[in-house]
């Protein structure tokens, strides 16, 4: 069954994605590793950890596209479940650095020696084990978002209503990490990590690691997400988004299957977050903040709501534009980043990917359907 | 008679059913009840509730009062939609509602009887008696051709059909069907009412429907609805010479 599962998510489209991904995730290390200085192929260092975090990025708005593009629910905290999953990863870099902190407590991280902690606050238990870190990393976000759906989507809240309170979640928890006494190190995060399993994690090789382990991730979340959107559950999905009470009338229960798409993809929010905050090397309530949340509608909505391609495209396009962008006119980005959104909406409503498949799509198919019967029109764009 | 022997043997007991919206009585004490492959036309003016009473059968609207029975024996009004589709309840919309961006053959397979739980539609592969029984209804709803189209790119009159191949699909015990030939022509009104013949020789059948040349051809019983309860009933002819419905619904 899974065999069958798995052959039908690799349509050839998806196939062919997943596996640029794969090389991708193999090239570039190596190409930075192995290759001198001097070849144009050359990677340079800093390119590595800002690339890789392009692709945690891409994973995240992969997520988004999941409950948004499928199943109709605008998130607009999605932020918040890879903030916790970058959370749960940075808990474990703090322990990793032991007594090599700068109060070199063996125990406390360094912040909560000057916050004047006895002892380790009990959920920090257990996070000096990877393996551990690495489950937290998959359960909190997995547990927030199956709490909040079970209620909200119980209740019926659709639409905007949902969106302003998965937006609340995300600000609320924003406020929750900002305080001292929340034991995540308040306004200023987790940061001065040392190592990552053993390896320092500044060193080439584990930059060049991380990266490959960001795209080997993406490249199974999109097939995950295949499988999903491919099986008769994807349908369903899409039903639940095009026509919510019709499918209840059906016999659907359109609360579970909003909360198993609201799970998943809060687990692969949580795993982008892990795998980003090793990366850019601090993980800070800022990561909470609604404009974050947003920032990912807009990746997903300029690559492409409603495909698996889109937002992959969308967050890696979006955000290496922001870096040269903020680089270039640092004040300016989020004015850019509202025009984008503002020109997408407009002229490009289904991004990128879904506007040059419809050409694809009606430049192959037209003679044929104009020979066969009236010419009819393009479906809408669901809402 | 009692009021449990009264049930008994019937597919759908409707008795002292009333609902208010803010104050405006849209059902009032309506009394209704349909036997196993039995079907009944409900006609009526505008507002006489008649959306309502598929509201509260199908558990979208729950009644201020009144029993509603399902197969005489299941309560409805405890029941939420979609455990009331699963009990075998179908219905088709006064508006036709197909998921517009899905083709016409993945439109049946989501109605298909088939368990409807969540892990259980993420691993569905379609046996080869599922693939036949959806060509069959292609087959009898006329779509075979376009199975492969977007259900958006129908006509009004094949959203129609496509629903109730969807109907037939979910293999209901009681179809409820709102104005099914809304925007049909007239060979594809009289097809219809074959198809719907056809399909209450095993099951039960609430038609509502303004088309009264639709209703003759259906034959069936008929009852007259007008401000949310019952105005008349019987055949065809009694109804429509019964001088309150002509008063309020057929005119003079």
């Amino acid at each position: 069954m899974i065999t069958q599962m798995l052959f039908r998510a690799l349509d050839r489209k998806t196939a062919w994605v997943a596996l640029l991904i794969l090389i991708a995730a193999a090239a570039v290390p190596l190409a930075n590793l192995y290759l001198p200085a001097s070849n144009p192929l050359h990677v340079p260092d800093y390119a590595v950890p800002l690339f890789g975090k392009y692709l945690t990025y891409a994973m995240l708005a992969l997520a988004l596209d999941l409950v948004w593009g499928y199943c109709g629910i605008l998130s607009l905290g999605h932020g918040a479940f890879f903030a916790l999953g970058g959370y749960a990863m940075g808990m474990y870099l703090m322990r990793e650095i032991g007594p090599r902190g700068v109060y070199a407590n063996p125990i406390l991280p360094d912040f909560m020696v000057f916050l004047n902690y006895k002892a380790l606050p009990w959920y920090w238990n257990g996070f000096d084990n990877f393996w551990f870190a690495a489950l937290m990393v998959v359960l909190v976000p997995a547990a927030l978002a199956f709490a909040f759906g079970w209620f909200a989507f119980r209740s019926r809240v659709t639409g905007v209503y949902l969106s302003i309170i998965t937006q609340a979640l995300t600000y609320a928890l924003l406020l929750a990490f900002f305080r001292n006494d929340m034991g995540f190190g308040g306004n200023n995060g987790l940061t001065d990590f040392k190592d990552i399993l053993g390896a320092n994690i500044q060193a080439g090789t584990t930059r060049a690691a991380l990266f490959a382990a960001s795209g080997i991730a993406l490249a199974l979340a999109l097939l995950v997400c295949s499988m999903i959107v491919n099986s008769k559950l994807g349908k369903v999905m899409v039903a639940v988004r095009d026509a919510e009470s019709r499918t209840r009338f059906l016999g659907y229960r359109v609360e579970n299957v909003k909360l198993f798409a609201f799970v998943v993809s809060a687990v692969i929010a949580g795993i982008a977050g892990a795998l980003y905050v090793p990366q850019v090397g601090i993980i800070n309530p800022s990561e909470f903040e609604p404009a974050n949340s947003i920032e990912i509608v807009i990746w997903t909505a300029v690559g492409g709501r409603g495909t698996l391609i889109g937002p992959i495209i969308g967050g890696i396009l979006v955000n290496f534009g922001k870096s040269i962008f903020t680089g270039w006119l640092p004040d300016y980005w989020l004015f850019a980043l509202g025009g984008l959104f503002v020109f997408v909406t407009l002229f490009l409503p289904k991004g990128i990917v879904g506007t040059v498949t419809g050409l694809w799509v009606s430049t192959r198919r037209r003679p044929v359907v104009a020979a066969a019967e009236v010419l009819q029109p393009e479906p809408e764009a669901a809402e | 008679m009692s009021e449990a022997r009264e049930k008994l043997g019937t597919m759908l007991y409707l008795n002292g059913v009333s609902v208010s919206f803010d104050g405006f009585r849209a059902l009032n004490n309506l009394s209704i009840i349909v036997h196993p492959a039995e079907m009944l036309a409900i006609i009526g003016p505008n507002g006489a509730g008649k959306t309502t009473m598929m509201d509260i059968i199908t558990g979208k609207t729950r009644p201020d009062d009144g029993d509603v029975y399902f197969d005489g024996r299941t309560d409805l009004t405890k029941l939420d939609e979609a455990k009331i589709a699963n009990l075998g309840i179908g219905r088709k919309f006064q508006k036709p509602t197909v998921f517009e961006s899905q083709t016409v053959w993945d439109n049946l397979v989501l109605a298909l009887k088939k368990p409807r739980g969540v892990f259980a539609s993420l691993s569905y592969h379609a046996s080869g008696a599922d693939t036949a029984r959806i060509e069959e209804i292609l087959a009898t709803v006329r779509m075979t051709a376009r199975k492969h189209d977007l259900a958006a790119d129908l006509s009004h009159g094949q959203k129609q059909w496509l629903e109730i191949g969807m109907l037939l699909a979910q293999d209901p015990k009681l179809l409820l069907v709102d104005e099914p030939v809304a925007g049909m022509t007239d060979s594809e009104t009289v097809e219809t009412a074959k198809l719907l013949k056809e399909i209450a020789k095993t099951r039960s059948i609430v038609v509502v429907e303004h088309d009264m040349s639709f209703v003759r051809d259906l034959g069936s019983r008929v009852t007259c609805l007008a401000e949310g309860s019952v105005l008349a009933e019987g055949t065809l002819e009694q109804v429509s010479a019964n001088p309150m419905v002509i008063e309020r619904y057929l005119g003079r």
